[in-house]
This record gives C-alpha cells, sequence and structure tokens, in this order.
C-alpha cells in the first residue's frame, strides 16, 4: 500500500516556525521554510540536519512557500544560502515581491541592533530570491514529469496561497495560513472539491469560535475612542503587511465619520510602501477594491500619518501603529517601554504571539518586564487583546475540510491542547483520520490508489449497450438473498450496484500499461490463438413418441426457463439456445437420445441446461 | 469530430467543435468591416456631412430617400452603423457547452451569441481578456449611443443590385445588427469563469481544457482540447515577438492530433517592427513642424507599446514638452487595469514589481502628466489642458465614430497634421473615404504582432500536429497581393481548410477511454504470464458511470458472474501430455487413433470420445461427472488466462 510520510520540523504541536517535510509519491518536499520568533539561540530555525547534514539539494525535490510571514519564510536564506539548497523554490508573485523586503528588515533588526553575528547577509538573501518560480493562482505548474502543484488564494496576507500538490493518483493539500471570511481588503479562502488524501491545515485558533467581526470590530474602535478621550495614547503593536491595513481602513472610516482629530499615526515610512505593493497586487485583493480601484485607492488614508521617533514624547492623545507585531524587538517595544508605566495608555495586541515575546509574557497578565540589559519596565497601562489576524478558527477549518473532502486531516501550526479537542472534533464528525505530529516525528498516511486502465471504445460501447444489470433480480432466488445481505444497511451501494453494467474482457499488462480489450480483440493482441474447447454430453430419454414432438416440447420447457426469445427451433430435430448451445435430439428405439453440445465459454449456460433436461426427463 | 465555421473572416474567428459529445465554440470575433459603409457619427452635428448629398438608384422607390449619401463618388448609408454577428443557424447556440475566448479581440460578439438564443454553457477568458474585453465592449457602445441617430436604414438591403461598389458586394446586409447595450454586455459576461494560464477545466467531465500563453495581447491565450487519449490545440492571436505581454507557450501545443490554426497577420506585407520606428518618426516629424498628430486606437494593445517608445524617442529629440492625450471613455480604466496585472507581462515588465516599479512606463508618464487621459473632449479640464502642437491617441480606428471622428474634421484641412494608421485592422483608404477631400497628411504604419506566414510555417514545423486545419483563404495570396505566393501556407503537406458555413469532419476517431479501477478489483486479478512483459486476466466487473467518468468495480451478484466464462485457454494440446494425465487420474484404457488433421482418444469403458484437432478439442460424452472431471484435466493441459 502507498503511503504519505510526513515530519514537520518546525510547527509540530506549534505555533511559529513552520517547516514541514512531506514525502509523497516518491518526491521529497518542503512545505514553508519559517522561523521561531520567541527564539534567538538555534531554536530559532528548524533542523535541518534531521534530512542530511550538509547540502539539501539533493534531498528534495522542491521548496513550496505559502505567504510573506517570517513564521513561513524567515529560514529560507539561512537553508539555502548557508546550508545550502539549489533546487526549485515555488511562491506567488506577491509573496515574491515581499519575502525580501521583510526579510531584510528581520536581518536588520537582527545583526545591526542586537549585534548578531553569523546571520544570513543581504546578498543571501538576493541569491536566494534567485530561485524563486512565481506560481499563478489556479494554473497547474509542472515540477516534473511526476509532480504538478496548484495555487489557492489563501486570504490571510497578500499573496497567501494554499498549495494542492499531486503525484499520480496520490495528492494533499498544504493550508499555509488561511482565512475562511472575507474582510475589508482581502478576500476568503477558497480551493475547489480536490478530494487530497491529505488535508494539512494551520490551527492556530483550533477552539475559538470568534463572535462575529462586526462586534469585534465595534469593540476596538470604541476601546481607542475611550482611551484617546481620556487622553491617553494608544499602541498597536503590527506586522507591516497585512491586519494593519484592515485596521488603518477600519480606524480611517471611523475617524472620517465620528470627525476626530487625535493624531494616528503608522511608523517607518512602511505605509507608502505597503499602500505601493497593494495597488500593484490589486488582483489580490477582494471584490470591492478591485471593482472600485481605478477611482478610489482604499489604501488611501486620509487620517493616518507618517510616524517620527520623536513623537514619542509629544504630550496629548495619540493613536500609533507600529512594527513588529508580537512586541518582541523595533519600535514598537521602544514605545511600549516609554508608555507601560502610565496606566492612561493601552496597548492593543491585534494578533497571536509566540511564546518568548514581549507581547505573550503581557497577554499572559505580566505586571513587570525585565530586559537583558538588567532594566525593566512595569505594566500599568492596559492591555487589550483582540483577535484580528486572519487565520480560520474552528468553523473554518470543519467548513475546509468540508469543502475540500480530504481523506485524512492533520494539523499543525497550533498549540497541542487546542489541537487535540478539534482532531477528536474532526475524527467524530468526518468520520476520517486525524493526525498531529510533533517536531521529528513522522506520520506515515496510508492511501489506497485507483489504477487507472484504458478500455476499447468498441468493448466500452458494447458494454454500455447491454441491458442494465440488476442485482436483485428474480432470477436466482439463492444469489439474490446472499448479494442483498452483503449489501444490506447501505442502501446507496445497492442503488449503485443496480444501475451497472456488466463488462466482460481480458486485461492485458503490456509494460506496466493496463488495457482492457474485447475478447476477440485479445488474441490479435495478446499474439496467441484461442483453444476452442467443446463438450457435447449425451442425455439418453425414455420417451417414445416421434422426435420432432420431443423437439416441441423441450423448445417449450427451455422457452419457459429462459425465456421464449432464447431458444430457437433450427430444425425438427435441432433446437439452439442463445446461439451457442446446440441441442440435437436423435431416435434412439425405443428411447430418444438428447445432444446437449456447448462450448467452454458457455460452461455456465450448459450446465444449467444439462440440470433442466435431466430433471424433466430422468430415465427410470 | 467535426468543425462548423461560423466566421469568414479568419481574424474575427468563431468556430463550433464537437467532440466526445461536448460542444465547444472557439472563439467569438466579431467582423466589424461593415461599419466602413456608415457615415461616421460626429460629437457635434458636421456641416459638411449634413450637407452630402443624398444618393437614390434609379429603380428604387422614394422610400430609400435619405439613407443614402454620396461623398466624393462613394455612397454610404447614414444610419447608426451595423455589424456583422457570426452565422447563426449552423449551430444552436443553445447546444453550447463552453466558449473558449483566446483573447479581448475575439470576444466583441459575444452578446449575440449568449444572449436570448438559450444559451446555457460557461464562456472561459482569462482575467485580463475579461476586463480589457469589457473596456472594448462598453467603449463601442458608449461611442454609439452618445451619438443618437434619429433614422435606422435599412431598405437600401432590398437594392443591392442597384447600388455601386463596394456597397453591391457587402456580404448578408441582412443579417447586420445594431450595436448591442450596456445591459447586454452585462449579461453576456455574466455566464464568464475566469481561468489562469496553465488551469485545468474539466468540461461535462468529457474534456479537459487548458488556456496556454500565446503572446499576443495582455492575457491572450491558445487553447488545448484534451480527453485522456487526444489532444486538440486551437491556436489563434498568437506572437513569437517580444512585446508587453508574457511570451508564447510552444511547448504545450506539441504533437496534437489536431492543430487549428487561425488569426494570422493581418497586413503580412509590414514589417511591425519597422512600423514602429516609422510611426515614430512620423510623429515626431509632424510635432516638430508644428502639425498635430491624431493616432485612431483602440483603448489597449499596441497603444501601449506606441506610449512607450514614443516617449522615448521624443525624449531623444529633445521633444518631451509635447503633450500627449489618450481620449476614450475607457482610458483611465485602461492604464490602470494594465498596470495591475504584471503576472501576464513579459518577465522584464514583471520584474519590475520586485523594485516596487509599476510594470508600464506610461504608469510614471500619466503620473507626470505627460500622457493626459480624458473620457472624450467634452471632459472636464479637456479644454483647459489643450495645447498645440500635440499627439492624441484616440478611438475609434474605424473612423466612424468616437472622438476620432472629430479631430479627423477638426485637423483635416490643414496638411501640417498627421493622421497615423497603427491599428492593421481597417484600411486607411477606406477609413478616410468619407472625410475626403483632405489636406491632413496620412501615414500608413500597420502594426500587427501575431503570426506571419513564414513565423507560422516555422511554428508548425516544430510543433509537428497530426493533422493541420486552415481558414481556406491562407492558401491563396491575399487579395491586393495576387502574386505574393509567399503570403501564403504552402506547406508540404496540404492541411485540411474550411471556409464560412463550412461543416469540417476532422477525422479523429477515439479508440481507447480511462476508466479507473477500484482498489478490490485490482487485488481480485489473477494475472497470467504469457511472455516477459506481457501477461494477461479475464475480468468481469460492474461497469458504473458518472459525470461522463468511468469506474470498474467488483461484481457482487453471484449469479451474473457464474454466467460468465472466468477463464480462456489457448494454443494447441499435447495428446501424450493428456494421455499421461488421463493415465495418472485412473482413466488407464485411452485408446490413441491418429487421423490426418485429427486424433480421437477412445476411453471405451467410460463412453468417451475425445477429439483434438489444432486448436480445438471436443469432448463427447454421457456422464456429467466425468465430463468435469476430464474437462479439468484438459484445461491443467492447456495454457489460459
Ligand atoms: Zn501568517
Amino acid at each position: 500500500m502507498p503511503e504519505i510520510k510526513v515530519t514537520p520540523l518546525g510547527a509540530g504541536q506549534d505555533v511559529g516556525r513552520s517547516c514541514i517535510l512531506v514525502t509523497i509519491g516518491g518526491k521529497n518536499i518542503m512545505l514553508d521554510c519559517g522561523m521561531h520568533m520567541g527564539y534567538n539561540d538555534d531554536r530559532r530555525f528548524p533542523d535541518f540536519s534531521y534530512i542530511t547534514d550538509g547540502p539539501l539539494t539533493d534531498y528534495l525535490d522542491c521548496i513550496i512557500i505559502s505567504h510573506f510571514h517570517l513564521d513561513h519564510c524567515g529560514a529560507l536564506p539561512y537553508m539555502t544560502e548557508m546550508v545550502g539548497y539549489n533546487g526549485p523554490i515555488y511562491m506567488t508573485q506577491p509573496t515574491k515581491a515581499l519575502c525580501p523586503v521583510l526579510l531584510e528588515d528581520m536581518r536588520k533588526v537582527a545583526v545591526e541592533r542586537k549585534g548578531e553575528t553569523n546571520f544570513f547577509t543581504s546578498v543571501m538573501i538576493k541569491d536566494c530570491m534567485k530561485k524563486v518560480v512565481t506560481v499563478t493562482l489556479h494554473e497547474t505548474l509542472q515540477v516534473d514529469s511526476d509532480l504538478e502543484i496548484k495555487a489557492y488564494y489563501a486570504g490571510h496576507v497578500l499573496g497567501a496561497a494554499m498549495f494542492h500538490i499531486r503525484v499520480g493518483s496520490q495528492s494533499l493539500v498544504y493550508t499555509g495560513d488561511y482565512n475562511m471570511t472575507p474582510d475589508r481588503h482581502l478576500g476568503a479562502a477558497w480551493i475547489d472539491k480536490c478530494r487530497p488524501d491529505l488535508l494539512i491545515s494551520e490551527s492556530t485558533y483550533a477552539t475559538t469560535i470568534r463572535d462575529s467581526k462586526r462586534c469585534r470590530e465595534r469593540d476596538f474602535l470604541k476601546k481607542v475612542h475611550d482611551a484617546v478621550d481620556r487622553g491617553g495614547k494608544v499602541l498597536i503593536p503590527v506586522f507591516a503587511l497585512g491586519r494593519v491595513q484592515e485596521l488603518c481602513i477600519l480606524l480611517d472610516t471611523y475617524w472620517d465619520r465620528m470627525n476626530l482629530k487625535v493624531p494616528i499615526y503608522f511608523t517607518m515610512g512602511l505605509a507608502e510602501t505597503a499602500n505601493k505593493y497593494y495597488r500593484m497586487f490589486i488582483t489580490w485583493t477582494n471584490q470591492k477594491i478591485r471593482r472600485t480601484f481605478v477611482h478610489r485607492n482604499m489604501f488611501d488614508f486620509k487620517h493616518i500619518k507618517p510616524f517620527d521617533k520623536s513623537y514619542m514624547d509629544n504630550p496629548g492623545p495619540m493613536v500609533v501603529f507600529a512594527t513588529p507585531g508580537m512586541l518582541h524587538a523595533g519600535l514598537s517595544l521602544a514605545i511600549f517601554k516609554k508608555w507601560a508605566s502610565n496606566a492612561n495608555n493601552m496597548v492593543i495586541m491585534p494578533g497571536y504571539c509566540v511564546q518568548g515575546t514581549v507581547g505573550h509574557k503581557i497577554l499572559n497578565g505580566a505586571k513587570k518586564i525585565d530586559f537583558e540589559n538588567r532594566t525593566s519596565v512595569e505594566v500599568n497601562l492596559t492591555v487589550e487583546y483582540m483577535s484580528f489576524s486572519a487565520h480560520a478558527d474552528a468553523k473554518g477549518i470543519m467548513q475546509l475540510i468540508r469543502h475540500c473532502e480530504p481523506k485524512n486531516v492533520m494539523l499543525v501550526h497550533g498549540e497541542n491542547a487546542k489541537m487535540e479537542f478539534l482532531k477528536q472534533k474532526i475524527m467524530q464528525e468526518f468520520n476520517i483520520n486525524c493526525y498531529k505530529p510533533g517536531n521529528g516525528e513522522t506520520s506515515i498516511i496510508p492511501v489506497s490508489i485507483d489504477l487507472d486502465v484504458e478500455v476499447s471504445l468498441p468493448l466500452l460501447k458494447h458494454t454500455m449497450a447491454l441491458p442494465t444489470s440488476s442485482s436483485s433480480s428474480s432470477s436466482s432466488s439463492s444469489s439474490s438473498s446472499s448479494s442483498s445481505s452483503s449489501s444490506r444497511g447501505n442502501n446507496t451501494e445497492e442503488n449503485r450496484t443496480k444501475k451497472q453494467k456488466v463488462l466482460h474482457g481480458v486485461l492485458i499488462m503490456k509494460n506496466n500499461n493496463l488495457r482492457i480489450v474485447g475478447v476477440n480483440e485479445a488474441w490479435g493482441d495478446l499474439g496467441v490463438t484461442a483453444h476452442n474447447l467443446r463438450f457435447t454430453e449425451r442425455i439418453e430419454v425414455d420417451e417414445t413418441g416421434p422426435v420432432p414432438a420431443l423437439t416441441s416440447a423441450l423448445h417449450t420447457l427451455l422457452s419457459q426457463k429462459l425465456g421464449s426469445s432464447q431458444v430457437q427451433a433450427v430444425n425438427e430435430f435441432q433446437l439452439s439456445v442463445a446461439d451457442s448451445v446446440f441441442i440435437n435430439i436423435q431416435d434412439d428405439e425405443p428411447g430418444k437420445t438428447i445432444l446437449l453440445s456447448w462450448t467452454h465459454q458457455d460452461e455456465g449456460l450448459g450446465s444449467k441446461l444439462l440440470d433442466i433436461i435431466k430433471s424433466n426427463y430422468k430415465k427410470s | 469530430m467535426k468543425l462548423y465555421c461560423l466566421s469568414g473572416h479568419p481574424n474575427k474567428p468563431c468556430n463550433v467543435v464537437t467532440f466526445k459529445s461536448v460542444t465547444l465554440m472557439l472563439d467569438c470575433g466579431l467582423d466589424m468591416s461593415s461599419v466602413s459603409h456608415f457615415l461616421p457619427l460626429p460629437l457635434v452635428a458636421s456641416h459638411r456631412l449634413g450637407s452630402l448629398s443624398t444618393w437614390v438608384p434609379r429603380d428604387a422607390d422614394s422610400q430609400l430617400e435619405g439613407e443614402l449619401r454620396e461623398c466624393m463618388s462613394r455612397i454610404f448609408i447614414d444610419s447608426p452603423p451595423e455589424i456583422g454577428p457570426p452565422t447563426s443557424g449552423l449551430v444552436d447556440f443553445a447546444e453550447v457547452d463552453a466558449i473558449l475566448v483566446s483573447n479581448y479581440l475575439s470576444m466583441l460578439a459575444l452578446p449575440f451569441i449568449t444572449n436570448g438564443t438559450g444559451f446555457k454553457g460557461v464562456v472561459l477568458m482569462t482575467e485580463p481578456t475579461m476586463q480589457v474585453g469589457r473596456i472594448f465592449m462598453e467603449e463601442l457602445v458608449e461611442y454609439i449611443e452618445r451619438t443618437p441617430k434619429a433614422r435606422h436604414a435599412y431598405r437600401w438591403k432590398h437594392y443591392l443590385r442597384s447600388l455601386p461598389q463596394p456597397l453591391c458586394d457587402v456580404k448578408g446586409p441582412k443579417t447586420w445588427q445594431q450595436a448591442y447595450s450596456l445591459k447586454d454586455i452585462n449579461s453576456a459576461l455574466s455566464h464568464v469563469q475566469i481561468v489562469a494560464y496553465n488551469e485545468k477545466i474539466d468540461i461535462c467531465g468529457a474534456l479537459k481544457v487548458t488556456a496556454v500563453s500565446s503572446g499576443f495581447c495582455l492575457g491572450s491565450c491558445n487553447w488545448l482540447i484534451s480527453s485522456d487519449h487526444e489532444k486538440l490545440a486551437y491556436l489563434s492571436g498568437s506572437s513569437t515577438l517580444t512585446t508587453h505581454p508574457r511570451p508564447i507557450d510552444q511547448t504545450s501545443l506539441k504533437n496534437a492530433d489536431v492543430l487549428i490554426m487561425t488569426a494570422l497577420n493581418h497586413t503580412p506585407m509590414f514589417n511591425p517592427d519597422s512600423m514602429l520606428g516609422e510611426f515614430c518618426v512620423a510623429v515626431a516629424q509632424t510635432v516638430r513642424s508644428g502639425g498635430n498628430a491624431l493616432v485612431p486606437c483602440y483603448p489597449s494593445g499596441v497603444v501601449y507599446d506606441l506610449f512607450e517608445c514614443l516617449s522615448n524617442h521624443l525624449d531623444n529629440l529633445g521633444l518631451s514638452l509635447i503633450p500627449m492625450y489618450f481620449v476614450s471613455p475607457m482610458a483611465e480604466s485602461s492604464l490602470a487595469y494594465s498596470n495591475i496585472f504584471s503576472e501576464w507581462l513579459s518577465s522584464s515588465k514583471q520584474g519590475k514589481v520586485y523594485n516596487m516599479d509599476d510594470p508600464f512606463p506610461h504608469a510614471h508618464l500619466t503620473r507626470t502628466g505627460r500622457l493626459k487621459p480624458f473620457k472624450s473632449l467634452h471632459a472636464e479640464g479637456f479644454s483647459s489642458e489643450y495645447r498645440q502642437p500635440c499627439i492624441v491617441f484616440c478611438g475609434h480606428p474605424s473612423l466612424r465614430f468616437g472622438d476620432a471622428v472629430h479631430f479627423i474634421e477638426m485637423w483635416g484641412n490643414n496638411p501640417q497634421n498627421a493622421v497615423l494608421f497603427t491599428e492593421p485592422e481597417f484600411d486607411f483608404a477606406e477609413a478616410l473615404a468619407p472625410f475626403q477631400p483632405l489636406a491632413m497628411r496620412p501615414v500608413y504604419c500597420p502594426i500587427d504582432t501575431s503570426l506571419n506566414f513564414t513565423q507560422a510555417r516555422k511554428l508548425i514545423s516544430e510543433l509537428k500536429p497530426g493533422k493541420l486545419v486552415v481558414p481556406e483563404m491562407y492558401l491563396r495570396p491575399p487579395p491586393s497581393a495576387p502574386h505574393r505566393t509567399d503570403l501564403t501556407l504552402n506547406l508540404e503537406e496540404t492541411p485540411l481548410t474550411y471556409s464560412e458555413c463550412q461543416v469540417l469532419d476532422l477525422g479523429i476517431h477515439r479508440r481507447l477511454e480511462s476508466v479507473k479501477l477500484a482498489p478490490g478489483l485490482a487485488l481480485a486479478l489473477n494475472l497470467s504470464n504469457i511472455r516477459p512483459g506481457l501477461s494477461t486476466a479475464t475480468i468481469s466487473a460492474g461497469l458504473h458511470v458518472q459525470d461522463n467518468k468511468y469506474v470498474l468495480k467488483p461484481l457482487e451478484d453471484e449469479d451474473t458472474i457464474s454466467k460468465l466464462p472466468n477463464s480462456y485457454p489457448y494454443g494447441n494440446l499435447s495428446v501424450d501430455d493428456l494421455v499421461q494425465r488421463l493415465a495418472q487420474a485412473g482413466l488407464t484404457d485411452a485408446r490413441v487413433e491418429e487421423l490426418p488433421g485429427v486424433c480421437i482418444i477412445t476411453l471405451e469403458n467410460e463412453d468417451v470420445i475425445i477429439k483434438i484437432s489444432d486448436a480445438s478439442t471436443h469432448i463427447i460424452c454421457s456422464n456429467t461427472k466425468l465430463r468435469e472431471k476430464l474437462r479439468d484435466i484438459l484445461l491443467e493441459c492447456l495454457s489460459s488466462f
């Protein structure tokens, strides 16, 4: 039985550092190559030595990157340029454009601010990106003659994709991060009913069923508004691209409607950069933005202005979007240190924070944060968490499963306990296997394969022209009861067998190529001659009347048993049945002899006729 | 497999192919050549056009009065223009399962096919084809609707023979129709399903169709139509030149059983590269000497290359300050869309997005105000921006409607001005006929990047199709150059040809169909080896059909199974072997009698005769148990599967 092997090198029962190794149909594929934002040591990158010590080119057929978030692509330059990999890397066009921007940003923070050495360089990022092949949504891209991949829209962030990977009849879907509900700037994830053998799904929000988006948004706006009303400063740590655009659209529209004058800032001039990318990749945004983009750019904000570091100390209320999103480094952390002690202020964490980050600590109620240089800060400001991350929640994950009908599911990129809960739910609701291997653990998923064969068109047409066979026919009571007992309790199965036609032919396997042909076609194809096997059985009976009388009586008897169309009188002493079995009656004073003759191929009919004749004309 | 040709114009293709009970329409191009017989529609009432004398044939009734007007001894129809949709009647459009659209120029007849015909199929096209195609259609509608005519002339169609040339030669004017409306466009486009390049689309479970890049224009494609065993390639507008679109994908088209090739170059006598050069030079000369340059064009396509090359050329000559106006109801949309479809562009244009640059330089030209888009002459701001000398790009290339009509009227009497014809579709003399006499200088520099005959021949030899199918007229030189035999598709092997309203049998006969074998059935098969690499088994199975896909599953019904042979013996029987095996089974009284061509074995005690000849054996006996025993012994002596 063929199988699919999956080993997470990262994101196994964990959030962050997505990197999943898959073997399918003899092909080795790496799904994502992310880094862990919570670590500064070796644990930050996946352990590639699991595959081999040294370069990886010979061990992998390709790498697929789902989207530009660093927990999905952050280890890529390290892997390709420092560990060594020269094979193809697949990603969408926006991911290819944005991935190096974020990698470079992270590199600067690591090397220039934290003074790390032995980190990848700018040149390495460029060299790494040269190995990238872009994929368009829905195009079937042939990696080699056996392996094909197809990308689907995943929502989540600009350019995010899910991937369908197929080798022969085996296939799997890898979701990356996805969002099943459309938002203000992106559409919802979509995939067709591709029935993969395995669906590997993220499960960041495995147990969350989020309240309505509208409520969350209203809640967010109210909290921001209240804070600035009482003169507080609001810090919203964000990643440069993605959620922040969503929140900016939301806040900008609200400020406009409420006619608010409190300044809103966005750090690093990234607003402009992001804006430009959004304009170029407008085909990746949602319907509404695409429809109106010619006349109105949704990303030209009226109230949001660029931020300067000096504004940090300005008096009075303000709202600042600052990077990075988990308060683990950079400007957002610097602002946090400045504002944390004032109870009037507020920080809103709009997304998930991995373990080890300041974001994670304050979300868990830490009242005092210690820093590496022995400084610390009191956390007096209000800490709010609002799930604005565009991940599928439990409902969304179930919806995706329902939609693409996988034969097995694997959960990754989630917290173990929550995954376990969802796993049970999936197994119950869909009656399929669900896996959740840890890092370095291999799951083996057996797959059944349908064989593809070629059938000769004459045979197929002949078969389709036959009357439909019905398994519960009245011809033989014993066999019909046995067949109905075997399929009892499965009504649809029985209905389906009722619609079948019976195909009879010869299967020929020539150099691993399978073909089914009609029996008469087969001889030529095989280069052998049929051996014609014929049987004639003599049955002596006591009948004393003339021969034609017995012929006629037999004709009547067999017509009753088999249907009149099956039996033909050839002459006064000969009958033929179904054009293949012949009956000859000889006068053999004082009784008669019936000669029944049939070929080996008609053994079934021949022996049936024999039974009928013998039981009706027993010789005493 | 059959092909129905619904268009007599190879560059406005519309063919229907039936294959495996599926009906596919390949493109639905709109032949607009009829519009040249109509009077132009000016934006503002034109004194000159209004004062053209009416023309009536000698034997016509007076009702024809006012339908026809004469300009410089050419007769024009004074009516809203009419266009010739694809032939109806040959194919019932309600039966069409899918329409495959190759590019935005080949979809303009869509409303005539999909609206009010009972059409229930899907229309497949790429996203740029859909967006740009919509721009083309909406522009056409806007041009015609904003200059309404009170009277619709139709009686002239009954007096064709009395009309002078070329009007008396027009084909089927009674099938001509007025342009569609915005509502018609929306209804037609509601059938569209967007496809990506190399996306495999299932049609009725029977066929897969795939769009592959054709290198001709933004989002243009050729189509592969395949079953599991046959492959049909349809090649429409294609280019092997390097311009702005993504290059042609030739590999995918290789080794098709049938290749249908159409929409080759309109103007094969003109090299597009040198025409582009001549265009730039002529525009520069005109503006340098104080004249204005009018470029009648479509709202998308080669015009992007014109912006790019011309602005570079003017820069080099220090003429950067000459303004360029792009006047079309769709100008702004066209410019905006062109820069968001980077995935559909050449790799050099696509590469720009990685440096945060717009793919087309016209984005920069518009931002800096060198290229100014306007909805029309009357649009807000145009009159205040308007400076001379200038370069105006505007529609429509037929010069029968759109702002171009106004500019010709306005600039026509000044020999300093020039009108430059780059769109290959319309003959420039024809286009200018209702404006004569003109002092304005016409420059003919048609730029058609699609395959010329030499490129087409080279492509055919590389693609190696089983059969080639082309429009019949590609085997003859163009009427304008009857001696240029090089301007034909002269190939070593004469291709199959078609012409309008013809039905062609493509002669592809299918022999095999793919079927899935359920795992349970595969495991139960008992393969016997005939010789190395060849093995075989008798198979009886239930054939199930769902969505035109076949699956073989195990038969559960014992009764059905027992009626079917479970093995087939083959080859010759060795008499010695048989006798030996009979003896082993206790039948020791076999008497063998060799006769010419037959050998008879008699088992006297059991009243059995066995007749053996080449490839056949006949057992005659009167005891069923014994017969079955003999049968089994015999089958042991024979090979079977
Ligand atoms: Zn993500």
